[in-house]
């Protein structure tokens, strides 16, 4: 920990941006003003699968305020370089955006009208006569064939199975689910002679960046990404996807620099999404409800033309103890766009699963599900043999117990009525495995006493500004006013994606090296200075403090950076600061854990569920920032919420065709279906790997929240939905 | 040491001034080609008649001009007549033309509540709206609802209770908690869940949306 004392951190602050975010003045990526830009509008395909053979754009092309319409037929072949170290999944082929006639999923850009007007673009999109010759779309999961599986295995499972007193075998059914931001992906696309520079909605400026170098084929610097707002993401950001693409190429094509926002429809096909899931899980114990195997069978959507992978099987080998493990993970390959990354990638979806049966295991064998889960806490990681950095999940039960209410709940299922309403609770464990990737910061004190500190991270939400503005603020020894946090832009150092729950460990461990690299060139500047009241002091005994250097516990010697540059002549000072990652090979198992609790309604009648209540508690290391924390996991909750009781994509298996491609048929919660809705961070810090005593809490708070409310409902009206999302048909 | 070369972005930093952003009610770049452009400007029923004439001077390329209609409305308390395209929404207006992109488009359905303005006080979702029906209104959005540098007290709230995260939704949820206060729907917490919800908030910030509303409906 540093040794400067921590006035920002862990102080409950408002957003830095916040007045910026309630006056409408923050800039998301399609409301920069560039002078000139055009419009354009992306056709998609209206088949599942199959060709183009004819596209008619005369009529687009007639249509007033109509500049271009581009598509496979005149549009020029791009060099879509390989982009290894991006987003894009290992193997496969990326989309190739109108570089030729074939059709691999329902929504695929298929051409691109640009317009002088909004209202002129997508009438002329309307008027792009496209012709197909159409093959049978697969894009049902259950249908489809699955590829070669992932493997994992320890002890013998198969006989560890066969030998258990308790076997349960469960099938769960996970909808697919769409980030659906807020903010609908948008690239403002502008070329200066070869140099492009875009504002596109990312979580990676630095992704945006590497990926438009390599479809273009342009040197590194002759592209730049700017986004310093990012009106949510949840992951659809983590990928630059093709309409950024097609935005960069009809600027180029009209020489013009072009706006292009996606629908909210063709957010369904444009980004990805996290795939839906048949996972089939079989649970052996002994009488004492102590594990003894398990055997994980997961099937996964992915694309006809990348193989998407994701964090699936983690959860299962460390989550509990027991010798015999072993796990299948297939991707079937369909007919539609490639997945991604979505809050709680791979543990939000395994936890359902695994919490779900733990759960089913604690009611067979008539054991309180805390308790079943207490009798299976492993003493160490037995994945991977290590010891954990911190483990507080027993914690997490307790406290959560106590204050949930736990010791009210009935074991007996349908025991609590209340006229209509059937009342039940249940809980479930999360855990995380955080990201951390490598990253660099530059700080810089001005002779005025104020500091500016850069990244190319992103802020989606959590408030990167403003966490990361007080992790410096303190590492500089500065007020929370006199700090200038900036990020999105690919100018600025380098990191890795925001996403993960990776950010305050990566690049607030960066910027804390930039700052803290900053303030003892002031001390060293300060001590050898013989007109410095700190002249001869050990600089170890120097801290800051609100600009001011002065001895370790007498506050009377010292003296601002402002007299110390001023009189050194310096007009500033400045570094560059860095995080080298996780250590490797890693030496502790490093997680984010918590506990979710639920209390759910059920209309007995009508098979409708309310949500009453819900509390998370969570061991995630070191708060930085805790009332954007406690933010940041009651949205985990109300997301979890979405997965559990509303969101599911559908498609017509006919065609390929998202039918529910919009908010008003793809169900996410509103207001009125969050009630009480509490966090409790447990106090701490995991210094495993960062100074900064972080874990990141950013997908933990979303994982085991759809389980606990499935136990929830169990425990309400005594029937077990093994598909998400519940609804009032499955309680019927 | 040398010196780095620090960027200057095009785009500012958030501070805790809009000075850095431009006053909302500002002149820029957009509301100087519509406003001045329509000074004089026909109600031109189909046929082009002049490039100065439209909203949009680019539209002199394609030869042949949409349908389009001129409109007198107010928003945020300055009178604004322009010369629009039939087809543009309220929303696109204020986005494209206007330069007022405090109201985000989330869906451009109606399902989401993102862009919701105050007409004649009334909370509408402005993609719904087209705007030459707006003969006369009044339009408030997020913009206008701070005097200078004070913030409307909902405003504040919603800084206070921490009560967005990626803000995107946030100026369609204020103004329209403006509208909820305004209705009177403010009885009880669980009637401003019921009249909040036309906005989504996928932040999951509704908890705190609620406190925000409760208090300044409180204070009145």
């Amino acid at each position: 920990m540093s040794p400067q004392p921590q006035a920002a951190v862990g102080a409950p602050l408002s957003r830095v941006d916040g007045r910026l975010k309630v006056t409408g003045q923050a800039k998301y990526a399609a409301e920069h003003d560039i002078k000139g830009a055009v419009h354009a509008v992306i056709v998609d395909a209206s088949i599942g699968r199959g060709r183009i053979t004819s596209i008619d754009a005369g009529d687009a092309e007639k249509h007033p305020g109509v500049l271009r319409v581009i598509h496979h037929r005149n549009a020029p072949k791009l060099p879509y370089r390989d982009n290894p170290g991006s987003n894009n999944p290992p193997g496969g082929r990326r989309l190739r955006v109108f570089q030729d006639d074939k059709v691999l999923f329902h929504g695929q850009p298929v051409a691109v009208v640009v317009a002088t007007t909004l209202e002129a673009a997508q009438h002329g999109a309307s008027l792009v006569q496209v012709e197909y010759d159409a093959e049978q779309s697969s894009t049902d999961l259950a249908e489809a064939e699955p590829g070669e599986p992932t493997n994992y295995a320890r002890g013998d499972a198969q006989a560890g199975l066969r030998d258990a007193a308790v076997r349960l075998d469960l099938t769960y059914q996970l909808a697919r689910n769409h980030h659906n931001p807020m903010e609908p992906h948008a690239t403002l696309a502008r070329w200066d002679g070869n140099k492009l520079t875009v504002w596109d909605k990312t979580q990676w400026v630095m992704g945006t960046h590497d990926e438009l170098a390599a479809v273009f084929d342009l040197p590194a610097d002759a592209v730049r990404v700017i986004n310093p707002f990012v009106g949510g993401g949840f992951g659809s950001g983590l990928r630059c996807w093709p309409h950024t693409t097609v935005a960069a190429l009809a600027a180029r094509e009209t020489k013009r620099p072009v706006k292009l926002v996606l629908s909210r429809r063709q957010m369904y096909f444009g980004t990805g999404f996290r795939p839906a899931y048949a996972y089939r899980l079989r649970l052996g114990s002994d009488r004492r409800g102590r594990l003894t195997a398990a055997i994980h069978g997961i099937d996964a959507e992915t694309s006809s033309y990348e193989t998407f992978t994701e964090a699936i099987m983690g959860a299962g080998q460390m989550t509990y103890s027991m010798p015999n493990v072993s796990q299948a993970y297939r991707q079937v390959p369909l007919d539609v766009n490639t997945p991604i990354w979505m809050r709680g990638p791979g543990f939000a979806t395994a936890s359902f699963a695994i919490e779900s049966a733990m759960d089913e295991l604690a009611h067979k064998l008539g054991i309180d599900p805390i308790e079943l889960r207490r009798r299976n806490e492993p003493d160490e990681d037995e994945s991977s043999n290590l010891p954990f950095s911190t483990r507080r999940l027993r914690e997490c039960y307790t406290v959560g117990a106590r204050e949930f209410g736990w010791h009210r709940r009935s074991s007996r299922p349908r025991s609590r009525r209340e006229g209509d309403w059937l009342i039940g609770m249940g809980m479930a464990a999360s855990v995380y495995d955080p990201g951390r990737f490598p990253a660099e910061a530059r700080a810089r004190l001005d002779a005025d006493g104020t500091a500016v500190v850069e990244t190319a991270t992103s802020d989606m939400g959590p408030g990167t500004y403003t966490s990361q503005t007080q992790v410096a603020a303190d590492a500089l020894g500065l007020t929370m006013r006199t700090v200038t946090f900036r990020l999105g832009d690919s100018l600025y150092p380098q990191t890795g994606p925001h996403g993960g729950s990776a950010t305050m460990a990566s690049v607030g461990s960066a910027v804390v090296d930039a700052c803290d690299k900053v303030r003892r060139q002031a001390v060293k500047l300060a001590v050898e200075d013989r007109d410095s009241p700190l002249y001869g002091v050990d600089a170890g005994d120097v801290v800051v403090r609100g600009g001011r250097l002065h001895v370790k516990g007498n506050p009377a010697r010292g003296e601002t950076y402002q007299r110390l540059l001023a009189r050194n002549d310096r007009s500033h000072l400045e570094a560059r600061g860095s995080y080298a990652g996780p250590p490797t090979p890693a030496r502790r198992s490093y997680h984010a854990y918590g506990a979710a609790f639920a209390e759910v309604a059920v209309d007995a009648t009508l098979g409708l569920v309310r949500v009453r209540r819900m509390l998370g508690v969570y061991d995630a290391g070191r708060i930085i920032s805790p009332k954007l924390a406690d933010s940041q996991a009651i949205g985990g909750i109300v997301g979890g919420i979405g997965g559990a009781l509303l969101e599911h994509t559908v498609t017509d298996h006919r065609d390929g065709r998202i039918v529910n491609a919009n908010l008003a048929d793809y169900l996410v919660p509103v207001n009125a279906d969050v009630p009480e809705v509490r966090a409790i961070y447990l106090d701490g810090e995991d210094n495993d790997g960062n100074e900064l005593g972080v874990k990141g809490l950013g997908e933990v708070v979303q994982v085991g929240v759809a389980a606990a409310l499935a136990n929830a409902v169990f425990n309400a009206t005594g029937r077990r939905v093994r598909e998400l999302p519940i609804t009032a048909e499955a309680l019927l | 040491m040398p010196s780095t070369e620090f960027t200057d972005p095009d785009v500012p930093p958030p501070t805790d001034s809009t000075e850095s952003t431009g006053s909302p009610t500002a002149p820029t770049r957009r509301t100087f080609i519509a406003t001045t452009t329509a000074v004089g400007g026909a109600v031109v029923a189909g046929g082009f008649i002049a490039g100065s004439d439209f909203i949009n001077a680019d539209d002199a390329e394609a030869g042949e001009a949409a349908p389009s209609s001129r409109v007198s409305l107010t928003v945020n308390g300055t009178r604004r007549t322009v010369t629009v395209d039939n087809r543009t929404s309220l929303l696109d207006l204020l986005r494209e033309h206007l330069d007022l992109t405090g109201s985000k488009k989330g869906c451009n359905a109606g399902a989401c509540g993102a862009c919701t303005v105050l007409v004649d006080g009334r909370r509408v979702n402005s993609c719904l709206t087209l705007a030459v029906r707006l003969e006369g209104a009044e339009v408030t959005t997020i913009e206008g609802l701070a005097k200078g540098d004070e913030l409307h007290p909902l405003q504040q709230a919603f800084i206070d209770e921490d009560a967005f995260q990626c803000g995107y939704c946030t100026p369609g949820q204020i103004v329209s908690g403006v509208g909820c206060i305004n209705e009177g729907h403010t009885g009880s917490a669980e009637e401003i869940r019921e009249f909040m919800s036309g906005n989504i908030c996928r932040c999951g910030c509704y908890v705190k949306i609620v406190r925000a509303v409760e208090q300044t409906a409180g204070r009145k």
